[in-house]
């Protein structure tokens, strides 16, 4: 048992952290982030000039095969770059959905000259992504997705209204699941289809989240047409295609941003409460251990997670239960910081407040963290069926025609 | 990275799971729950002829030589089963005790005898329904001579010898001598033994340097800690397959019981603190076997996440069961009372986490 990279991981390394001395931007805090840094319009110019040169070092696409543009590594590498690239301010959010969950379905799906079209440019970020999942009606329950396909002539027609679609505001392309058989089966009348973001029919508009921030949009669908071609699958086949991008989506789940554990304790230590300083109060250090031990407990799991990498093997199911326990912990551990603050604690102005408001600003993103890539519920039951191999729930809307299913008001 | 057992361990590990399916079935951990025997002496004889107890004993004092890691494999195996030995006892307590502070002489006396479970030693350290701190700790040694009360003293009943904690310095006695009185006692989980040790001027032999007698004992608790943490995960997994299992097959309102999310969702909670506990002991395994400077602080994190997902998977275990999980007759109980008194046993997570505070305190302050 150690904690030492093998001569090739060392080697890795050290390629990846001279690049990244060269090539990245120091951080200046530690929550400071590339949009806060450069605002939405410089920072998208920045992101796509920072990810080309990253992807022509060959450090974009790692574990990508050479002919796609990769640089056909190993997973481990994969997790040690994001280890190194984790130290500098580096953009995210613009290229993770396109890299991490679209192209490996378009590498499993895609004819060869759309594999060798697509995924070199997104991997040099001169074109970004976007995933159109989630509607209205269809969150948690993505199959029971609304957007309606129509085939006409060597085109589809398509009309409907998604949501939650993370940086559709800029993306150029996207993935989108749609329900060309509403006389079929929920999950047996879908169809995936990639289309040109540009196409006309389609509007963009931007979603304020209780934080202020705006990751995410609503898109409108009036009449886009697709053609037959970029369809991934086959007709009625989507439902597969969609599990392929969703599958991707648990490797690329990271961690929570903002605040942790240290920041917490600083607060404790430098705050006074009516007694002393905070550190010394028993009942804040007895919740300060508990989440200091959880917090520990991920970290030496990533570390068996890597272990596994490592070996060439595929990681058992323990990472799964990273962004159940991170996000609500995070959660608590906000609120928990402004009660040390006591009535103080509702300033969320960053030139007055602790830690320029870290903690009030995570206490208001913190819901989205619990909901986003998988609710707490939805990633229980994931767990509970996949790893514990526990039965599948009863279902109500297996054996009937999609569009007689119930439906509420809400 | 490689942070993970070996091969070799793993294959110890195997070896152990399948001795003790055997010898440490639920139906002979039941005998000594049941009956007044303290311990299931023949599966002690077997576990010896494995050569267990002197697993991180060097071998020139008759044990195995391997490392702590070795030891934690068993340790798990052992939480699992809920074997019913003096193991912990003698194995974390005593024999770290002397591998710590023991003279050369002492080591002779003793190691040899522990590592082959020919000798069953026991650390004396609480005096009651109190937490035991340097100010707290009333027994004294005065001129050779040990006077005091130690209640309670898991296998203080069965052992050969104690490790006891006085009053500012650890000292071995010899429970076989005169001066020494002992009452078994009944605590929640009557699958280990516990006694009470009433020292009236018993011979005592100074262990380690005197005045330094807290500082031993903490650094004696964490070693142990880590060891028990593996216990308790063996056992946190356990029940957890338990309950898992009989939500499978336990039908209502006409199906598995395992299809409802209120007990899908429990297990995932106990599954998860299971999880955790597993990595926080693995880096503490780590810390032990490297004689790593972060040992006080990850051994106090795996304590707690041990302690906490044992009991949870414990009472959750029940819980799942429905009715039955309170009957004597089902096996729900034998976890149930394990994780409790596992989780006391070196001392409650309250007062490991006041201690984890100050450990990280102090490394952030360096």
């Amino acid at each position: 048992m150690d904690f030492t990279d093998t001569k090739e991981e060392a080697a890795f390394r050290a390629d990846a952290r001279a690049w990244l001395a060269k090539n990245a931007e120091p951080k200046r805090g530690a929550f400071e982030t590339w949009d806060a840094r450069y605002g939405e319009k410089e920072g998208l110019v920045n992101a796509k000039d920072y990810q080309r040169r990253k992807a022509e070092a060959g450090f974009a696409g790692i574990t990508w095969p050479k002919e796609y543009g990769g640089r056909g590594g190993t997973p481990i590498e994969s997790v040690i770059w994001s280890q190194e690239e984790g130290e500098y301010i580096a953009p995210r959010g613009y290229f993770e959905i396109g890299l991490g969950m679209i192209m490996p379905t378009l590498f499993a799906y895609a004819t060869e000259e759309q594999k060798r079209r697509y995924p070199p440019k997104a991997l040099r970020g001169d074109e970004i992504w976007c995933q159109l999942f989630s509607e209205p009606a269809a969150g948690s329950d993505l199959a029971g997705l609304r957007t309606r396909a129509v085939k006409d002539g060597t085109d589809w027609v398509i009309n409907g209204q998604k949501i939650w679609t993370s940086g559709a505001h800029r993306a150029d392309w996207g993935v989108v699941v749609t329900r060309s058989d509403p006389n079929a089966q929920k999950h047996k009348g879908l169809t995936y289809f990639f289309l040109d973001m540009k196409s006309p029919g389609i509007e963009v508009r931007r979603i304020k989240q209780i934080s202020g921030a705006s990751n995410f949009n609503e898109v409108y669908f009036t009449d886009v047409r697709i053609p037959d071609s970029q369809r991934l699958g086959g007709v009625g086949g989507g439902w597969g295609v969609a599990i392929t991008t969703l599958m991707n989506e648990r490797l690329t789940s990271g961690e929570m941003r903002g605040p942790d554990w240290d920041e917490l304790y600083g607060i404790a230590k430098n705050t006074e409460l009516e007694d002393g300083p905070a550190l010394s109060d028993a009942g804040v250090r007895e919740r300060l251990a508990d989440w200091y031990v959880k917090r520990q407990g991920l970290r030496w799991t990533r570390f068996r997670v890597m272990t596994a990498l490592s070996r060439g093997e595929t990681p058992g199911p323990e990472n799964s239960i990273g962004k159940l326990v991170a996000a609500a912990q995070a959660q608590d551990m906000a609120a928990f910081a402004m009660d040390l603050m006591d009535m103080g604690g509702a300033v969320s102005d960053p030139e007055i407040a602790p830690m320029r408001a870290a903690f009030q600003d995570s206490v208001l993103s913190t819901p989205g963290s619990r909901i986003a890539a998988g609710t707490d519920e939805i990633l229980k039951n994931i767990i509970a069926e996949r790893v514990l191999g526990l039965p599948a729930d009863v279902r109500v809307d297996k054996d009937q025609a999609f569009k007689d299913l119930p439906t509420g008001k809400r | 990275m490689n942070f993970d057992f070996s091969d070799d361990q793993k294959v110890l590990r195997d070896q152990a799971k399948k001795f003790l399916s055997q010898h440490a079935s639920p139906a002979r951990v039941r005998k000594i729950l049941e009956t007044d025997t303290p311990y299931d002496a023949e599966l002690w004889r077997g576990m010896a002829e494995n050569g267990w107890q002197g697993t991180a004993v060097p071998e020139a004092y008759g044990g195995a030589g391997f490392g702590y890691l070795e030891l934690c494999v068993i340790a798990e195996e052992l939480g699992r089963s809920l074997a019913p030995t003096p193991f912990s006892s003698s194995v974390y307590l005593a024999t770290e005790a002397l591998l710590l502070a023991g003279s050369d002489a002492q080591k002779k006396t003793w190691l040899p005898k522990l590592a082959m479970g020919d000798a069953i030693g026991c650390f004396a350290l609480a005096e009651g329904p109190s937490a035991p701190s340097p100010r707290s700790i009333k027994t004294t040694v005065k001129d050779g001579k040990v006077t005091g009360a130690k209640l309670p003293v898991a296998d203080g009943d069965v052992a050969d010898f104690a490790v006891v904690a006085a009053s500012d310095s650890l000292c071995l006695v010899d429970l076989k001598g005169p001066g020494v009185a002992r009452t078994t006692v009944k605590t929640v989980d009557p699958t280990r033994s516990h006694a009470r040790i009433v020292f009236d001027g018993a011979t005592a032999e100074p262990l380690g340097v005197g005045g330094q007698g807290w500082a031993l004992t903490q650094r004696l608790l964490d070693r142990a800690a880590v060891l028990v943490a593996f216990e308790q995960v063996g056992g946190a997994q356990a029940a957890l397959d338990m309950g898992r299992e009989y939500a499978m097959g336990r039908f209502a309102f006409g199906r598995p019981i395992a299809s409802f999310q209120a007990i899908k969702h429990k297990l995932v909670d106990m599954y998860v603190a299971t999880e955790l506990a597993r990595s926080n002991a693995y880096y503490a395994a780590w810390a032990l076997s490297t004689e790593s400077p972060e040992l006080p602080v990850a051994a106090a994190a795996a304590r707690i996440s041990a302690t906490e997902a044992f009991w949870l998977a414990a009472k959750e275990n029940i819980q799942t069961h429905g009715g039955m999980g309170f009957t004597w007759e089902f096996d729900c109980h034998l976890y149930y009372r394990r994780a409790k008194l596992l989780a006391l046993s070196l001392g409650s997570a309250r007062r490991w986490k006041h201690e984890l505070i100050a450990r990280v305190g102090k490394g952030k302050a360096a």
